[in-house]
């Protein structure tokens, strides 16, 4: 939807319908970014459109792991010094680049670009499941961490990785469940302070 | 009226979208209001004060907001977050399931009490059922029986004859089974009904709670009967697939 003003100038249109592509844009903030653009100095409107063009003509998917990579390998992938023997299982490329930042885990990755969620129309053949295992297949694996966002759908998909994975005899763990940093118990739910009390350390 | 209203509920959350950086589209199903879609902001964010709180499953009371096209959540705590449920895929997948067909039956605005307090018997009866897929058959019927849908097993829906004891049809454009003297005048699609299904179904339509009807051996011939007839009279009332029965069907 763009109003009036928008209509009338072909070009910032055709931009505006553009950015309400977008996730999180709406039809006020498409036409604003569109008008904004309008009046950005040409070179910088052209990096960004450059940048666009970019990500669409050289950022493919690893072939590995599912990550989003600039050869047919990403940077983890490629890497030699990483610890092949340990596969961490995460939604999207967003996630590696977290976990990543820690600069604590130095294994290999797996991208599932997804969780399952039935009422959205998400199976498990949606998601990078089956070339999980063709890798515990392939290689020799240790342990498969399991980093999924932990709510009911990343907990169902964590569970059906499990139930597929575990005829293989690897060690499958989970990320640790608890309190984040900074946080206030008497804001935590039963569930995540249940399992911060499960799961509490010895000082 | 003034600008800035707002209101208490409580309600079920059936239903999650991801919605711009770190906030969801929530669907509620409430006693007194039925179906709320409403916005929680920052939900998705680790320091969320309300994202576990919001959980899809958990019951909560909540406080809205109104909005010019959606409404949204100040506040959140949870009553029930069925912890029973959440260990087993088996009992999370049929809770999905439960929870779409909630929100498929639900309209907003319309509060449906009965519907609510099924849905919290269902949720309850799923954190320790053993018979999972009986479980989904009882659901189904008491739903369609609370939203106005009870399926016709005792009379013949075209002439209001008894049906006597023995194999019958069920027609889905009319809700019921018809009797042999009908059949040939009814233009609707037909399902098999055998007698022994058309008991078992009979039999779990009187029973309120589940025991009696967990407590039953029901053969899989029956089992299959009763979910492919209660599928299809569904998809056809729903006007779609249930599409989280797929994913049930995965994890037996």
């Amino acid at each position: 939807m763009t109003t009036d003003s928008v209509r009338a100038a072909a070009p910032v249109a055709r931009l505006a319908d553009e950015f309400s592509k977008l996730p999180g844009i709406g039809p006020k903030t498409a036409p604003r970014l569109a008008f904004y653009l309008v009046r950005m100095p040409e070179e910088d409107a052209l990096a960004l459109a450059e940048a666009i063009v970019a990500v669409k003509e050289r950022v493919v998917l690893c072939s590995v792991c599912y990550n989003i990579a600039e050869t047919d390998l990403c940077i983890v992938c490629a890497n030699p010094r990483r610890d092949r023997t340990r596969i961490c299982v995460v939604e999207d490329a967003l996630d590696v680049i977290a976990l990543e930042r820690t600069n604590i885990y130095r294994g290999l990755y797996h991208v599932l670009h997804g969780v399952i969620s039935p009422q959205n129309g998400i199976g498990p053949e949606d998601l990078h499941i089956r070339p999980l295992l063709d890798r515990l297949q392939a290689d020799d694996i240790e342990e498969i961490i399991l980093a999924i966002n932990p709510n009911l759908e990343g907990d169902a998909t964590s569970m059906y990785i499990q139930q597929l994975i575990s005829p293989f005899g690897v060690r499958i763990t989970s990320l640790a469940r608890g309190l984040p940093v900074g946080g206030d118990l008497e804001y935590a739910d039963d569930i995540t302070l249940g399992r911060a009390i499960e799961g509490r350390q010895e000082l | 009226m003034s600008r800035f209203r707002t209101y208490r509920t409580e309600g079920v959350v059936v239903r999650q979208m991801p919605l711009g950086e770190a906030d969801r589209i929530l669907t509620l199903c409430s006693p007194d209001k039925g179906k709320v879609r409403a916005v929680a902001k920052g939900v998705r964010r680790m320091k969320s004060r309300f994202g576990g709180h919001l959980e899809l499953l958990n019951r909560a009371s909540v406080a809205v907001s109104m909005g010019r096209n959606l409404d949204t959540i100040n506040e959140a705590s949870a009553i029930n977050t069925y912890g029973g449920i959440r260990a087993d895929l088996r009992r999370v997948s049929r809770a999905m399931y439960i929870a779409e067909l909630v929100d498929g039956f639900s309209m907003e605005g319309n509060g449906n009490r009965e519907m609510y307090a099924l849905l919290l018997r269902a949720l309850t009866w799923l954190e320790n059922a053993s018979n999972l897929d009986l479980l989904l058959r009882w659901f189904e019927i008491r739903l369609l029986d609370v939203t106005g849908y009870t399926p016709e097993l005792v009379h013949c829906v075209e002439c209001r004859a008894w049906l006597k004891p023995g194999d019958h049809l069920f027609v889905c454009e009319s809700g019921g089974a018809i009797c042999p003297n009908c059949r040939a005048e009814s233009s609707g699609a037909l399902l098999p009904l055998p007698m022994n299904t058309m008991k078992t179904l009979r039999f779990i339509q009187r029973e309120l709670a589940f025991d009696k009807v967990e407590a039953l051996t029901v053969p899989e011939g029956i089992r299959k009967d009763m979910e492919r007839l209660l599928r299809t009279y569904i998809r056809h009332i729903a006007e779609r697939e249930v599409r989280s029965a797929e994913f049930v069907s995965l994890t037996v």
